[in-house]
């Protein structure tokens, strides 16, 4: 029952963009179109994931035994900096399709604090390996959901008036308010499954 | 000598007006939205933010011709994120308080865009005492963005503002509605005041536009 409440907490309840604030740069920025935000979704899903199994691990057998934790923030981001680079480098060498569909999209998910945030969540709420992994990866599907839905409705923005002063960031901001809205509709389900 | 300081106050200027992070480069979104229900979590929020740009600006622009071009990105991370702890661990020990409430952002502070966007396009091509100037004029422009979006949601979420012991008194009659405070009211509060500020601007450079004619 616990998987289900992380499941259910990381896509929907506690969605990335809509209700923790994780990853704006990038949901604003690669969202004017369907194929890009696709793209970047995949890439976040593989990175975030990896990277929360990996900070875990490193958390669980090496800071707390050591009792570095105040090193956390400094030790978590070289991880997944140089973690990002690999993939890229590895990628680039065996998977060159798959290199060429995300490739662009790999250097920009370092910034993407979604990463930092879902290992610093993940920590907080004391999870060990495994329910970090599943909660990373819960995580990055519901901002992989968030961006989809939203890249659809930019997309129908090309097809309508949009009055001068909207345009761009304002009224990228106002839907993601209303999108943000309807999700908070979720906030209180399942209470007795989501911590 | 005069021109250079003309360039440090145009260093810090810039920040506030073209340069402005949030307003007219939009970085730093993830701060600027989930720590501003209330003026003083912005403004801490921005004290942090200030001190850690500073230090990675100054050490940045002091190294820049000792790192290697290809390995920068990781030795800017190195650089940003030893202030970050010392602001972690400052404001553990000294402000527990405001430290629970700004959570995961203050050791998010490390992937804040701004700060990156600040090292590699000013600090690694332009000397120290400029970048500092670079550093403060960002920093203090982004705390003032947090603490006027942290306000109006503040105000219209509470009917009130508080900071330190001086609380702004509540308006009769004003209805706050506590959805200001949540998610959706933070990301139409901004989009509301970008909007107005492109209304603005318009405004302004319709004004120019015919008074150049009439000239």
């Amino acid at each position: 029952m616990e998987v289900l409440g992380i499941i259910l907490a990381g896509v929907l309840i506690n969605n990335f963009v809509f209700m923790q604030y994780l990853g704006l740069c990038p949901f604003l920025g690669v969202s004017k179109d369907l194929n890009m935000a696709t793209g970047m979704s995949g890439a976040v899903i593989f990175v975030i994931t990896v990277a929360s199994t990996v900070t875990a691990a490193l958390e669980q057998y090496v800071l707390k035994p050591l009792e570095l934790e105040y090193l956390r923030t400094i030790v978590y981001i070289l991880v997944i900096a140089s973690f990002v680079q690999l993939v890229e480098i590895f990628m680039k060498k065996t998977l060159p399709g798959l290199y060429q569909a995300l490739g662009i999209y790999l250097p920009l998910i370092t910034t993407n604090c979604a990463v930092l945030g879902a290992a610093m969540l993940n920590v907080t709420k004391s999870y060990g390996v495994v329910l970090s992994t599943l909660s990373g990866f819960a995580g990055a599907v519901g901002w992989s959901l968030a961006i989809i839905i939203f890249a659809g409705i930019r997309e129908r923005w090309k097809l309508m008036d949009i009055p001068a002063t909207l345009d761009g960031f304002p009224l990228a901001l106002i839907s993601t308010g209303l999108m943000s809205l309807a999700f908070l509709g979720f906030s209180g389900l399942f209470a007795n499954l989501v911590k | 000598m005069n021109k250079n300081k003309a360039s440090l106050g145009y260093d810090f200027i810039k920040g506030f007006i073209q340069e402005n992070p949030t307003f007219s480069l939009a970085v730093g979104m993830c701060p600027t939205l989930a720590v501003t229900t209330s003026l003083v979590n912005g403004f801490w929020m921005g004290v942090a933010v200030i001190f850690v740009l500073t230090f990675s600006n100054v050490f940045v622009s002091l190294l820049r011709k000792v790192i290697p071009d290809e390995i920068r990105i990781p030795v800017f991370i190195i650089l940003i994120a030893t202030p970050v702890v010392i602001v972690e661990l400052v404001m553990k020990a000294y402000m527990p308080a405001m430290y629970n409430i700004l959570g995961i952002f203050v050791p998010l502070i490390v992937v804040n865009c701004i700060i990156f966007h600040r090292a590699e396009a000013f600090a690694y091509r332009n000397p120290v005492l400029n970048s500092a100037m670079d550093a403060l004029g960002s920093g203090m422009a982004f705390t003032l963005n947090l603490m006027l979006i942290g306000g109006i949601r503040e105000f219209l979420g509470t009917g009130q503002i508080a900071f330190g012991s001086a609380v702004f008194p509540k308006v009769p009659l004003f209805e706050p509605a506590a959805v200001m405070l949540t998610p959706p009211g933070g990301f139409i509060t901004l989009g509301a005041l970008m909007a107005l500020l492109n209304i603005a601007v318009a405004r302004a450079s319709k004004r120019k536009k015919s008074e150049s004619q009439v000239g």
